[in-house]
This record gives structure tokens, sequence and C-alpha cells, in this order.
């Protein structure tokens, strides 16, 4: 594919490194010479300086012809007009990065309207990630599909879990909940399990369900006590400010603690329900008070990477919960995470690259198919796609129990065109305009209609 | 310093030139010529060596500035080595230092020669030395990136180093797909001229040694004379045109692909270009009108003689050393001129001359109004003070080289025009200076010494100065890391 990045950031380097060596032909845009030159020297790319939001500097990009444009400038302006003006010259998909909240309400409009294919605001993905991170303690791993309505979650049988031994048939019958695995993972060997798979000690398991089913199986699994029910954020930046929205729908009692007053009151004038502090959150004795040692889970958000390492180092030492800090720069978070000192850690960076790239990814695997995303799973051995069910598809209406699949392939959800969320059984059929979720470890697979042996039904 | 990377791409760059001397052992067999087992020795050779080497990448394949200039220049003389064994061994060109200064004057597309009689050449010997101008022309590692894939993004170092200009453009994103596009148009351009000369009644072997010869704008020929042995006004048009056309810089002719004529069309370096081949013609012209020929004539010769030296091919159509002293200057002034940037031709470039000239305007102004602030335009963007600096100093550098040159040549004990031009056309990859080494003269009354620095200045100029100098650096050999 042919793609424009407009904006040499963090992002905007990281997003050119892995593009290239995805083998895109990528161009690249800055103002700064510097920066271009850099870049040009290192990867195999088209370097053009000025500014991304000329129409004359886009056409010497050849942006009229590419299939991708992302702005991630400094300026969320900038990304909108550049976005705009791809599009009027021929762009096929723009990816804007937004970061004002004051854009948030308009951003349905902006899609729609301005034909944004995918806006993408750093802090609230960011704080979705943690709050994702908050609900599910023991998950590892969540995606999503079909817009948030299932959702697919990795998870470690550890010893005692009450699911050791369990045939997959009995599931259902012991916990009256309706999930799915998609995928066992066990000594490093990915399987796709049919009914009398046994489920054993040590396995990691992909589950997926609707996000209440699956809060549902969390609980009867005894896995969901240990919910964020008590959270404490320090640093009531843009990013407290979506984390709070997002804890809210979870019904979490929130504290936020902030040198400054303006942050505070401005957050309080947001989110009346949390718990708003004006003091010093690198002081233990402020955080002690506030009942630290009681919090079920502890976030570091302020803006210096070295004070949300200590802060969260603190906060494990005194705690027992779950402990995040947002760390921008990558070599602190790998030291981090490696020796064990924070839970999760989390950097606007590198989850904004990520869903660009898996938005890339899934664009240029569905070029001429109907796959809407795709999602690789279990380091890439397996992948999960979601296929658009066309007037076409010769198997619709047919029972999944007379199809006869491909092995190492499983139907695991399908939505319907009213939006009903179905985990499928073998009296489920396929019918024209659901969305149908499928995983595989056959890698080829680009087609709903190959899910079957040799095209036939039976 | 990554030297398994330098020895790995200069085994894959050996495996071309294996293949690339097929080309004219062919052209030997289909003349009944026995000569195919001095092509075969080198050809195996390089097979051994470049396939002992080039095969399997090494574990880091990252290659920097310095690597790239280093490689470029160690594949243009180790390419210029093998070339010259055919000659050696078949006896045509006993001596060796004679081979390998024809083989660099072949791939520098400098077109100076030692041979007295080129037509006591066998024709597969002809052959390939006029290929060589054409491999040359548009650059060995370019073509190598075209052809066998590139492992590193980086390998922007090595086109930067090889092809010719202040500033390199990239043409699409993917550095192999501009190495294609560039050969594609060249290749478009020299079938295109091959054509025309067979249409004007050339035989075909004699069309393609002169469209090889003007495209890489060599100027090699398989006729003592030059193109003046055909006499004919059509070949001498068409091979002034094409000659002109390969002195173009080709992204142009991308940009005219892509259907933008205007940008195209008005770029300021090819307005420059056209105005001072112009003004030479109609100077010469008139100059010559009123001393030697008639009116036709003049404008004849001058046309051709003007696109061949501006471009920095070096064919003749006449003995211009024996032009009146005017016509003679103009000649040895637009010697250091050249071509466009990102052409094949060589020289200082017309970008560069254009880029001189405005700054000297904007500092003599800056003379009279001491506060003034303006900014240098060129292509109608202004031009960063790197760009400013790159140029003033390859001009400094340029200006030095020569110098020593001249000063070293001098040694020989030629008539100071001889030197003087002598190094002009070497550093510029011309091919026929003045008095001696005039179009009608060679370069086989220079001693090996001589001959080595002429071949020094030929590598100079074709990879513009700074890849062979870094390679005389020790510094630039230094290893990165720390051996384990």
């Amino acid at each position: 594919m042919k793609i424009i990045i407009a904006g040499l950031g963090k992002v905007g380097r990281i997003l050119t490194e892995q593009l290239v060596s995805d083998k895109h032909d990528v161009v690249v845009i800055d103002q700064n010479p510097d920066l271009v030159n850099d870049i040009v020297n290192i990867y195999d790319v088209l370097g053009v300086t000025g500014n991304c939001g000329c129409y004359s500097v886009q056409k010497e990009a050849f942006a009229g012809g590419a299939d991708l444009l992302i702005a991630t400038t400094s300026s969320d302006e900038i990304n909108i007009l550049a976005c705009l003006v791809a599009k009027k010259i021929g762009t096929a998909h723009t990816i804007a990065r937004i970061r004002n909240p004051e854009y948030e309400e308009q951003l349905r409009l902006m899609r729609s309207e301005l034909g944004l294919s995918m806006v993408i605001n750093p802090e609230e993905a960011s704080a979705r990630k943690i709050a994702q991170v908050l609900r599910f303690p023991s998950a590892m791993k969540l995606e999503q599909f079909s817009k948030a309505r299932f959702e697919l979650v990795e998870y470690r049988i550890e010893k005692e879990n009450p699911l050791t031994g369990m045939k997959l048939s009995d599931l259902y019958q012991s916990f009256k909940v309706k999930v799915l695995i998609a995928a066992v993972v066990r000594n490093q060997k990915v399987l796709i399990p049919s009914g009398s798979q046994t489920l054993m000690q040590g396995d990691v398991i992909y589950v997926t369900a609707p996000p209440e089913e699956l809060e549902r199986f969390f609980r009867k699994l005894n896995l969901y006590k240990s919910t964020a029910r008590n959270v404490m954020i320090v640093g009531a930046s843009r990013m407290a400010y979506y984390l709070c929205k997002e804890l809210r729908n979870l019904n979490a009692r929130i504290t936020v603690i902030d040198k400054d007053v303006k942050k505070c009151r401005e957050l309080s004038i947001h989110h009346p329900e949390a718990l708003v502090i004006q003091g010093d959150g690198a002081d233990n004795e402020l955080l002690l008070e506030e009942g630290l040692e009681g919090m079920d889970a502890f976030v570091a958000l302020t803006g210096m990477d070295e004070t949300n390492i200590i802060l969260a180092m603190y906060a494990s030492s005194v705690n027992a919960g779950k402990v995040v800090a947002k760390i921008n720069r990558k070599s602190f978070s790998d030291l981090a995470e490696a020796r064990g000192m924070v839970d999760s850690v989390v950097s606007t960076g590198s989850v904004t690259t990520e869903q660009i790239l898996q938005y890339v990814r899934a664009m240029h695997n569905s070029m001429g198919s109907n796959i809407r995303t795709l999602h690789r799973i279990v380091d890439g051995k397996a992948e999960a796609l979601e296929f658009y069910v066309d007037e076409g598809f010769p198997f619709a209406g047919i029972p999944l129990r007379n199809l006869k699949l491909k092995p190492n392939l499983l139907v695991v959800g399908i939505v319907r065109k009213n939006g009903q969320t179905l985990i499928p059984s073998g009296n489920d059929e396929i019918q024209v305009g659901d969305d149908v979720i499928v995983v595989t470890t056959n890698a080829s697979l680009s087609d709903l209609r190959d899910i079957c042996d040799k095209g036939r039904p039976l | 310093m990554n030297y398994k990377m330098i020895i790995h791409t200069l085994g894959r760059i050996f495996l071309v030139e294996a293949a690339l001397l097929v080309i004219p052992m062919l052209v030997g067999i289909l003349y009944g010529e026995s000569n195919a087992a001095a092509f075969l020795i080198p050809m195996g050779l390089l097979l051994v060596i470049g396939a002992a080497a080039g095969i399997r990448a090494p574990k880091n394949t990252t290659i920097y500035a310095k690597e790239g200039l280093v490689i470029v220049a160690m594949a243009w003389i180790l390419m210029s080595l093998f070339g010259a064994m055919p000659f050696v061994i078949s006896g045509e060109i006993p001596r060796f230092v004679d081979a390998f200064f024809e083989t660099v004057s072949g791939f520098t597309t400098t077109g100076a020669s030692i041979l007295p009689n080129v037509e006591l050449l066998s024709q597969a010997m002809l052959f390939w030395r006029s290929f060589t101008h054409w491999v040359g022309g548009m650059g060995v590692l370019v073509f190598v990136m075209a052809v066998l894939p590139t492992t590193d993004g980086r390998a922007m170092h090595l086109m930067r180093a090889e092809v010719p200009g202040p500033t390199v453009g990239k043409l699409s994103s993917k550095l192999r797909d501009t190495a294609k596009i560039l050969y594609g148009i060249y290749l478009l351009l020299t079938v295109t001229e091959v054509v025309l000369l067979l249409l004007g009644g050339m035989p075909l072997y004699d069309a393609l040694i002169h469209s090889f010869g003007s495209a890489g704008t060599g100027g090699f020929s398989n006729k003592a004379l030059s193109v003046g042995a055909y006499d004919s006004v059509y070949a001498e048009v068409v091979i002034s045109v094409f000659m002109l056309l390969f002195g173009v810089n080709f992204n142009l002719y991308f940009l005219l692909l892509c259907r933008r004529f205007r940008e195209a069309l008005l770029s300021e370096e090819l307005i420059a270009y056209l105005c001072v081949v112009g003004a030479a013609i109609v100077a010469i012209t008139w100059n010559l009108t009123s001393l030697m020929y008639s009116f036709g004539t003049s404008l004849r010769y001058a046309l051709f003689q003007v696109s061949s030296i501006i471009t920095t091919t070096g064919y003749a159509t006449t003995d211009f050393s024996s032009w009146p002293e005017l016509s003679r200057a103009i000649m040895v002034l637009l010697m250091f001129f050249g071509a466009c940037a990102g052409s094949t031709g060589g020289g200082l470039k017309i970008a560069r001359v254009v880029i001189l000239l405005k700054t000297a305007v904007q500092d003599v102004r800056h003379m009279i109004h001491p506060h003034a602030v303006s900014v240098v335009r060129f292509e109608k963007k202004p031009l960063d003070e790197k760009t400013f600096r790159s140029v003033h100093v390859y001009f400094v550098l340029y200006i030095l080289l020569f110098g020593v040159s001249v000063l070293l040549l001098s040694l020989e004990h030629f008539d100071l025009i001889t030197t003087f031009t002598a190094v002009a056309s070497c550093l510029n990859n011309i091919g026929p200076g003045l008095e001696l080494v005039g179009p009608m003269g060679n370069y086989s009354g220079f001693s090996d010494w001589g001959k080595l620095l002429l071949c020094w200045n030929m590598l100079l100029g074709r990879l513009e100065i700074y890849p062979i100098l870094t390679m005389m650096v020790p510094l630039a050999w230094r290893r990165n890391r720390k051996k384990r």
C-alpha cells in the first residue's frame, strides 16, 4: 500500500519503522528538514519537507495516488486539514490524531462529514487500555470486535482453577454462561479446540463473548472480586479525565490527586463523582492518608516518567493492588516492566501506534476481500478475523452443524444485522448481513467462503 | 566500519559484472572472433569471488554514510580492474596500465583513450569498451539495486554516493522502484536513439556503440574519426540531440511521465542548461563563420561539438583543437560547466554553477546593503544553509584537486594547454582536450604514472570527489565496535 505519514514525532517515527518493515510504500512529510533527512537516511522512504496541510506539499508526496494518510503532527487542526486535503485529492483513507477533548463531541461528525476513516485520541485510547487492565485484573490481553460488541480475552489457567480438567462441552452446564474458548495454547502449540477438548493447568485460553457475558464468566470463576472498586489516580492530566470517564461505567470509587488547583477544579467540574484531592502526589503521607493501602488499584499519570515509576514502586510496596504507570520513554518502560516494578505500563505513543498499525494491517489484509478487522493473537500464530457476509455467500442459512469447516477453524461469534450478538452453536446459521468472527491458525484465509473445505458446504 | 557488509555488497557487484561480461562475449562469438576466453577468465574469477562474498548476507546489514561512500569507491576501482582483464588477456591492449586507463575511462564515461587507432580492436573488445559507458552512465550500484533485492533502507547512502548532483531526490518511496524507474527511462531513451540511428542508415553495431557512448555521455567510438567518420548530418543531429537529452536531469523525465509538464519544463536548471548551450552555439558559429567555414558548416560543427562537450560526452566531428582561440576558450569553459545534476554527464553540474552564481550575486548585494535580508532560491525553493555550504565546499575541493592534478601532471613535460586540458577533460569525464589530447589525438603519450593520475581524476570526477577522498582517509576505516 502507499501510505503517507504526516508528522514525524514519536508516533510518526515508530509508524514509519513498522510500516516499512511491513513492506509498504511510505512517504513521510514534516516541516523540519532535519527530521525528514534523518528518517530518509535510516529507512527506505520518500521524504517531503513542508506543511502537510498544504495542497502542493501533498501533491509532491503523491498523496493523490495514496491509499492512506496518517496525520500525527502535534496540532489537531493541521491533522484535520491534512486529512481533508488528502481526501479531496483522492486519498482513499485518512487517519487523524486528535487529542483536544473539546473536539470529542464532534468526532462522529468529523468521521462521517469530513470522511476521516479513523480518529485516534492517544489519551483516550490509553485511558481505555488502563480501564481494561483494571476491569479484568486477571486478563492479560483484551481485543475488541464489531465495535466492542465482542471481546477476546487471553487468560492463563493457574493451579486450583475450577476450569482445570473441564471438558469444553460441559462449560455451559457448569457455569451457565455463554462463552466460547476460541484457542488454547498448550506447550507453545496453538489448538483450535472442539467440544471434546479438556482444559489443563498451565493452558493459556482465549475466551470470546460479549462483554457482559465475559464479566459474568469471570465472576463465576471468582476472579471478579479483584476488580478495581477503589482506584487512586495521581496526576489530573487529560488522560485522567478520560480514565475517570471509563471507570465511571465500572462504578468505581475514584480518588484523584494533583498539585495544581486549576487542574483539580477542572476535573471536578467534569467528574463530580470523583474525590479530587489537591496535594503533592509524591508525598507518601498524603497518599497513605487518602487510603492508598486500601486501594484496589493505583494509577500514576503525572507528566514525568521518573515520578510515575517511583510512585508506582512505592504503591506496590505498601499495597497489593494493581499498579499501572504511564511511561512514555520506551527504554524506561521496558526496564520497569522487566524488573516487575510495575504491573502494567501504558505509553500513549505505543498505544496510538498499536491502534493505527492494527487498522493499517486490517486494511491491507482486507483489500479486495470482505475482512472487517483482523487481529493477530498468540504472538501471530493465530488470527481472529471479522467478516461481513454479503449477498453472494453460498452457505447462508445452513446450520453450522451441517457445514464441513476446515480443521483448526472456529466460528466464534455472529453479530446479526440488528446488533444482536450470538455465540454460535451447531444449530445457528450464518445469514446475509451478519458480521461473523472466525478464529483460525490458517493464515491465508481471506474470504468467508473459504471456511469450508474446498468451498463445498457438505 | 561494517567490513562484512562492504565485502558482501562488493561480492554482489562482482556477480553483476560477471553477467555483464557475457554480452560482449556473445558479440565476439557472433562475429566469429576467437577471444571468448579473454572474457571467460575474468568472468570465472568474478563468479568465484562474487559467490564467496555475495551470496550469504552478514548478520549486521546496516551501512552508514561512510560505508556507502567506501563501497561505491571500491566498487568502481575493482570493477575497472576486472573490466580491464579482457583487453590484456586477448593481447589487444597488452599493458595492464593502458587497459586499466581504458576501462576506467569507460566506466566513468570519460571516453579518453590511449589507443592510437581504435579500428584495430576486435568487435567484441570495442563493444565491451562502449558497453562500460552505458553501465557506468547510470551507475553500477543503481543497477545492482534495481535487479537485486536490497536488504536495508540505508542503501540510500549508496545511491547518494553514486548519482551525480548536489541533492539526490527519490522518485518513489522505495529505492528499488526508483532505481527501476531510472533504468527504465535510460533504456527507453537508448533504444530510441538506436532505432533513429538505424533509420539513418547506420549499421546496427555502430548504432549500438554510438548510442552507448551518448547515453552514458562517454564518447568511445569504433571509428578513429569518431562520429565525423559518417559525414552524415542526420546522424550528427540525432546524436547531438540525444547527448543533450542524456545531459538533462532524469527526474524531469519522470515528471513528464507523471504528466507534470509545467514543473518539468520550467525547471530552472533545464532553462539555464539550454541557455548556456544556445549561447555557446551562437558564439562559436559566429566565430567560425567569420574566420573559417560557411555559416551552414559552422552551425553544424558548433551544434555537435558544443553538445558533445557540455554533456561531457566527447564525440567529435571535427578537430576543434585547431579552431580559433575564442572558440577554443569557450569549449574549455564548457568542460567545467558540465551537464545537469541527476543526468549521466559529468563536470561541475549546471545546478551547482547556478547556485554559485546566485550566492555570488547575493553577496555583492550584501556589500551594497549590508543589512539586507534575502533568500537564495533554486527551483522555486529557498536554499537551505546545508546545500549552500556543500556546494561551496564541493567547488573549493574541485578547484583544489584540479590545481594539484595540473601541478603533478606538469612533471610529464608537456605544454601547459595539453596538461591543463588533459586534467580538465578527465576530471570532468569528457575525453578529448586540446593540442596533444585533442579530438584527433590520444593519451598514449603519458607515462604510466601520468595515466594513473588521470584515472584517479576520472574516478574523482565521476563519483563527485567524496567517495574517493573518503576511501583515502584512514579515519573512515575504523571499526564501529570493539572486536570480540
